[in-house]
């Protein structure tokens, strides 16, 4: 078993570490879905244009001012997409919010691919995560054994958030019920404003790990990472923020064990990678139709 | 009552025709290298899976996001399947794979074949996932597109598939002869006939008896089952219906090309339908129609000038480069979904008594009247 953790090491790290950057995503989706009951489309490709940025930004700017910079714009442009494209849309059917979703998704991937003239852009190197250790030796990036850390201090702050502050306590009764905190004088648009801000930030900061190790940007580079940190969120049980978190660090380690497939099982042909996508899907189906909830969701009960 | 209605379905049927014989009389006269067959070829197809998408969505109340997948298998089906077997037997296309269908069918078959194909994942796939409400079914749908992607590109399937790489030199539109002659068919016509065909089996099930089950559904789903509806057995069949088309319009869609590749059917290609279906309305056949000829007449063709550098006389190379249409696009799109989310037709159809109506008081607009014709 030691022997086995040992030769695939570096698989098994670098699913953690994807595993990390997937939680960071997952947690907008799920808030997101928590409070409006969209899912938000945009959201991989809100990830993506932090990528995009950072690649402008911080070839005119120091990395000292570009990374803040990559942060607060981001946070931005998810706090403009819920105020542009589903705030007018509150009150109209839960089907033309999601189409508006995926309109914004195909607005911003076709923005990036004017800009970016369509090439792959190579993503700048930070400083300190770029340089290489060695760990049990396999030798991997600084970010592999950053991510996982970070991730999970962001995640406890983002729990004492909504556990002890007053807009985490909004945010939660927004959650469970829409209209009522409404009644109760709870602010309904800077509770969903609040929450696309927490959900563009993390996004921002997963994207800077994220492409830290793929090393380049395309238009639609969001787009598959987007729908398994989806996926993530849902296997955890949708509206929870531990079961997005572990729901990717699930995925993130499983995908990056189909991908070493041929070397760790010893079977041979490459199709296996082809798979690692697919993989997340089949997934989805298997935990939607078996346990519809996820891990940590709460039972809903239909109201007729 | 009954008379009047019989007057409308003949005025919409020789309206039909007239399409069909302008379509006719264009492929005589006109250079068949004009962009123009371009987009009625291309408009034709996108309407025939808009539709498809519309009986799901629109009809169904079913917000499904496989459409892609379900073009995917007619698409390679159809290859497949027509693709003559001597071609099969050389390394012309598979070139790392020894081919393990040795025989091939005519154009007709292999049509009927896609659909076939379509229908029959459909149904396997909908057993699990038609249990699911309305976000999770859209993106289970949208997975299993991507599972069948994946599948298709497997090098495992490489025999069948020909794995990630082209598939060519299968009987396409320039391949259709007339029954029992060597004359060959005019293309466009022939997509027309097929997508008209198809259009209209999909409008006589919706004004069936299962259609107005199919929009009790959509309407309330508990108030139908309380009616009796078994809705399961409705939502496969809407399910496997809508595939079947998509598959066939997959099929065209490959003649249409000459060249298929599974790497061509991503989730954006499901999102470019979808998004002409809310252009034209959702639960609007017509709409539907309308929509998708106009998208591929504004991408293919109007809107040409935006990636080219020169539109609407303004020369600036700088501006309109390569993918502003695009952009201009889907700000476009925005707009639509954001001011009007009824579209163009909201859930209504054309009718010709609406559209003399129209008439009376003022001019109609000409392309209201074309689209009419074109598949209403």
């Amino acid at each position: 078993m030691l022997e086995f953790l040992h030769s695939n090491l570096s698989y098994i790290l670098s699913g953690i570490s994807v595993g990390g950057q997937y939680a960071l995503i997952a947690i907008g989706y799920t808030m997101v879905y928590g409070i409006l009951r969209l899912i938000n489309f945009a959201h991989g490709d809100v990830f993506m244009c932090a990528g995009l940025m950072m690649v402008y930004l911080s070839a005119s700017l120091p990395m000292m001012i570009s990374i803040p910079m990559v942060l607060i714009l981001t946070v931005v442009l998810g706090f403009l997409i819920e105020r542009v494209a589903y705030k007018p849309l509150r009150t109209a059917p839960r089907m033309s919010v999601m189409i508006s979703a995926i309109g914004v998704s195909y607005l911003l991937q076709n923005a990036a691919l004017y800009f970016t003239g369509g090439l792959a852009k190579v993503y700048p190197t930070i400083p300190w995560l770029s340089d290489t250790v060695t760990i049990w030796d396999s030798t991997t990036k600084m970010v592999t054994v950053v991510t996982p850390i970070l991730t999970l201090v962001l995640v406890i702050l983002l729990s004492l958030l909504i556990k002890h502050t007053k807009v985490g306590m909004a945010m939660r009764a927004v959650s469970k019920d829409f209209e009522t905190s409404q009644l109760m004088g709870i602010k309904i648009d800077a509770v969903i404003s609040v929450t696309f801000i927490i959900g563009s930030f993390l996004a921002a900061v997963g994207s800077m790990l994220y492409f830290t190790n793929y090393a380049s940007v395309t238009p639609v580079s969001g787009g598959m990472p987007g729908l398994k940190c989806f996926v993530a969120a849902v296997f955890g049980g949708i509206g929870s923020i531990p079961g997005a978190v572990i729901g990717a660090f699930i995925i993130g380690i499983c995908e990056n064990i189909i991908k070493g497939g041929s070397s760790i099982f010893g079977i041979s042909g490459s199709g296996w990678t082809t798979f690692s996508d697919a993989f997340t899907f089949a997934l989805l189906i298997i935990i939607l139709v078996v346990k519809p909830t996820g891990l940590f969701g709460e039972k809903a009960t239909d109201k007729v | 009552m009954k008379k009047k209605n019989k007057t409308e379905l003949w005025i919409a049927l020789c309206a039909i025709a007239l399409v069909y014989i302008v379509v006719f009389i264009l492929e005589k006269t006109v250079n068949s290298g004009h962009i123009l067959f371009t987009v009625l070829k291309k408009g034709a197809i996108y309407s025939l899976v808009a539709v498809s998408m519309n009986l799901l969505n629109g009809f169904t109340g079913l917000f499904s996001l496989g459409q892609a997948g379900f073009m995917l298998i007619g698409a390679y089906t159809y290859a497949i399947f027509t693709m003559p077997a001597a071609v099969k037997a050389t390394d012309q296309v598979y070139k790392y794979y020894v081919c393990a269908i040795p025989f091939d069918t005519g154009i007709f078959v292999g049509l009927i074949c896609a659909g076939l194909a379509a229908a029959l994942f459909a149904a396997l796939i909908g057993l699990p996932v038609l249990r699911l409400k309305s976000d999770y079914l859209a993106i289970a749908t949208l997975g299993f597109a991507e599972i069948i992607r994946a599948i298709f590109q497997w090098d495992a399937l490489g025999p069948i598939t020909n794995g990630a790489n082209v598939m060519r030199e299968y009987k396409d539109l320039t391949d259709v002869t007339i029954p029992f002659t060597d004359i060959p068919f005019p293309p466009t016509l022939y997509v027309f006939l097929a997508t008209g065909i198809c259009i209209a089996l999909i409008m006589l099930l919706i004004n069936s008896s299962y259609g107005r089950a199919f929009k009790a559904i959509r309407d309330d789903e508990v108030a139908a089952e309380a009616m009796g509806i078994n809705l399961f057995k409705h939502k496969e069949m809407s399910f496997v219906i809508s595939s079947f088309f998509a598959g066939v319009s997959g099929a065209l869609l490959a003649m249409y090309q000459y060249t298929v590749q599974a790497a061509q059917f991503k989730s954006a290609m499901t999102y470019e339908i979808l998004l002409i279906v809310v252009i034209g309305g959702i639960g609007s056949i017509s709409g539907s129609c309308i929509a998708s000829f106009l998208y591929i007449a504004a991408s293919e063709w109007w809107l040409r000038g935006l990636d080219m550098g020169k539109f609407l006389g303004i020369d600036s190379a700088t501006i309109f480069r390569s993918g502003f249409r695009k952009f201009v696009f889907s700000i476009i799109i925005m707009v639509i979904v954001l001011f009007f989310s009824r579209g163009l037709m909201g859930d209504r159809e054309i009718s010709f008594r609406g559209l003399a109506g129209l008439f009376q008081r003022k001019p109609a607009p000409a392309d209201a009247a074309k689209g009419g014709g074109t598949d209403a």
